[in-house]
């Protein structure tokens, strides 16, 4: 108990206990869009779209329904935006002249605390949404209970191997517009081709060698095949290893931006 | 105790250089400077924009690390026992780092976690320090509703909840209206006479001169001058200063009519400064050259003066 005490009163803890004193303003409002954004795709997506594909019995989709196809796509896709949106913006305005990590660097806390205590922040906020949209399916009964702890798990992975390179990216950035322009020319294609809402077999050969080398697409192709239950031992430890490579180059480059940006 | 153990900050050769190490466009903003701050004084740091002040006080918040020389702060190296020291320094920075939105409380209560500190000891110290601050009336409000003194109390408040052994204070009232700038004076007086020792940068000559037991003149990066501040007049300046305007046309005739009246002179863009022992005489001597100035002024010499006298420049340009 007592190493357990002394473990939350690490700094890093103390820079978490931040945001979530922040997040008390805003939690019910981020659990409504959580529980909001999966029941537009899927009734969008699932009812909408989906009726019009499953009419042609697309043999890429090999037997499932076009909602239980692209219902692992979707999450892993929206985790990959959330964290970038969250550890983009966030960190630059905290790392503004007035921002909030300014303040935290007067204090005892080292920038790597500083990083570590907002990272687990959006691993908290990541764990929440895939929780939150992975019961939705599971009342719309498109993904299998067994197998639906192993999708959040996943997709709290995705969240972590985007929000490091994002955060280490970010708090160098000083202009808005800058995280705009990666938002629209780096992320967006990302969500659009990594096989989201297709899959990337359907594509040209070059262009599918393009969406293997792209990190989303091994999230995406990790929880689907996690969620079908069409996973190979091979796949999934391609697909881990592909994100974990870029938790840790995030974490290691983060730590060096942070420091770098906060101790002039 | 000895006299080692009673210094609290202890800065020698201190070179803070920006850019990358070895590079020859490297900005050098703190250029070898020495300074001992002891327990209980308020030490001033007088400077003109760019003086290198505003570096000096990061790299004693243990926020910059310094490019070379040494800095000692409660016994401790700054570089490497960074978190160590800033446990016990309170920091109130030129651009505030409050957050807007939060609470006037909350923002101390947050603040204190970083330290630590429980919510208990916390509730009990943020009531305290906002009757300190004058802003008990404003506990439960954002702080957007803070006027610019206030919001300056609230960082000093903030800056207080880890019941710092010192305090640095960047530029505490600049852009701050007369009566706020008296209420600050007189908490930090308090502060002072409470046994905090404070650090603080300020432009203004009457800052220095009502809160500073001793100061340091800074000038391009260096230390030019230490002192009390009545010291640095003693040395650095004559008694008095007739100060005269002019009338636009007539500014350069009646500059250089003036010259050889007093030991020393000094021509401002409003103003032309006469420094001397007695400044009715001066006016007289002025007078008979036949100068007819818009209005005179005699006054004793001040802070202001030694910085003219040091640098040939005046502190807000």
């Amino acid at each position: 108990m007592d190493t357990l005490a002394r473990a939350f009163s690490a700094p890093a803890f103390r820079e978490l206990g931040y945001w979530l004193f922040r997040y008390r303003r805003t939690w019910r409002g981020s659990i409504v869009i959580s529980i909001g954004n999966p029941l537009l795709f899927l009734t969008a997506l699932g009812l909408g779209l989906g009726t019009l594909v499953d009419r042609e019995n697309s043999a890429y989709l090999h037997g499932h329904s076009y909602l239980t196809f692209i219902l692992p796509g979707i999450l892993i896709a929206g985790v990959m935006q959330t964290a970038f949106l969250e550890a983009s913006g966030p960190v630059m305005q905290s790392a503004l002249p007035r921002g909030s990590y300014r303040a935290a660097a007067s204090t005892p806390l080292e920038p790597t605390g500083i990083l570590y205590g907002h990272l687990m922040y959006w691993t908290l906020r990541a764990t929440q949404n895939a929780v939150l949209f992975t019961c939705v399916s599971l009342l719309f009964g498109t993904v299998d209970p067994a197998r639906a702890p192993l999708l959040v798990l996943v997709a709290v992975l995705v969240a972590i191997a985007f929000a490091a390179p994002a955060a280490a990216w970010a708090v160098t950035v000083t202009r808005p517009s800058q995280i705009n322009a990666m938002f629209r020319f780096v992320v967006l294609p990302l969500y659009m081709f990594s096989g989201t809402f297709f899959p990337i077999e359907q594509l040209p050969v070059p262009l599918q060698w393009v969406a293997w080398a792209t990190p989303l697409w091994h999230g995406v192709d990790l929880g689907r095949t996690v969620a079908l239950g069409t996973a190979t031992p091979y796949g999934v430890l391609i697909h881990i290893g592909y994100l974990s490579v870029m938790v840790a180059v995030g974490l290691h480059v983060a730590r060096r931006t942070y420091r770098r940006k906060l101790y002039v | 105790m000895t006299d080692s153990s009673t210094v609290l900050i202890d800065a020698r050769g201190l070179t803070k250089v920006y850019g990358k190490p070895g590079d020859k466009t490297g900005f050098t903003a703190v250029d070898g400077i020495d300074f001992q701050v002891r327990r209980g004084e308020a030490f001033g740091v007088l400077g003109a924009n760019g003086a290198g002040k505003s570096s000096t006080m990061r790299m004693v918040a243990c926020v910059s690390p310094a490019t070379a020389g040494s800095l000692r702060i409660l016994g401790y190296d700054s570089g490497a026992d960074g978190a160590k020291i800033r446990a016990r320094l309170g920091v109130v920075p030129q651009d505030d780092t409050i957050d807007t939105e939060l609470t006037v409380r909350e923002n101390l209560l947050i603040y204190g976690r970083y330290f630590g500190l429980s919510w208990k000891v916390l509730r009990e110290r943020s009531t305290r320090l906002l009757e300190f601050t004058r802003l008990s009336e404003k506990a439960e409000d954002a702080v957007a509703t803070l006027s610019g003194g206030m919001r300056r109390r609230l960082t000093i408040a903030r800056a207080l909840i880890n019941e710092p052994e010192i305090v640095l204070l960047d530029e505490p009232t600049t852009g701050l209206d007369p009566q706020a700038r008296h209420l600050l004076w007189e908490r930090l007086f308090q502060l002072k006479q409470d046994g905090v020792t404070l650090l603080l940068t300020t432009h203004y000559m009457d800052e220095a001169e009502q809160l500073c037991d001793r100061l340091v003149v800074m000038d391009a990066g260096k230390i030019v001058a230490e002192g009390t501040p009545a010291e640095l007049i003693a040395r650095y300046t004559l008694r008095e200063v007739l100060e005269l305007r002019f009338a636009p046309g007539e500014r350069q005739i009646m500059t250089d009519k003036c010259r050889g009246l007093a030991e020393r002179m000094e021509e401002l863009p409003d103003r032309l400064l006469l420094s001397t022992d007695n400044g009715e005489e001066t006016l007289s001597a002025v007078h008979r050259q036949g100068v007819q100035p818009l209005t005179a002024l005699v006054r004793r010499s001040s802070l202001e003066d030694v910085f003219l006298t040091l640098t040939g420049r005046s502190l807000l340009d």
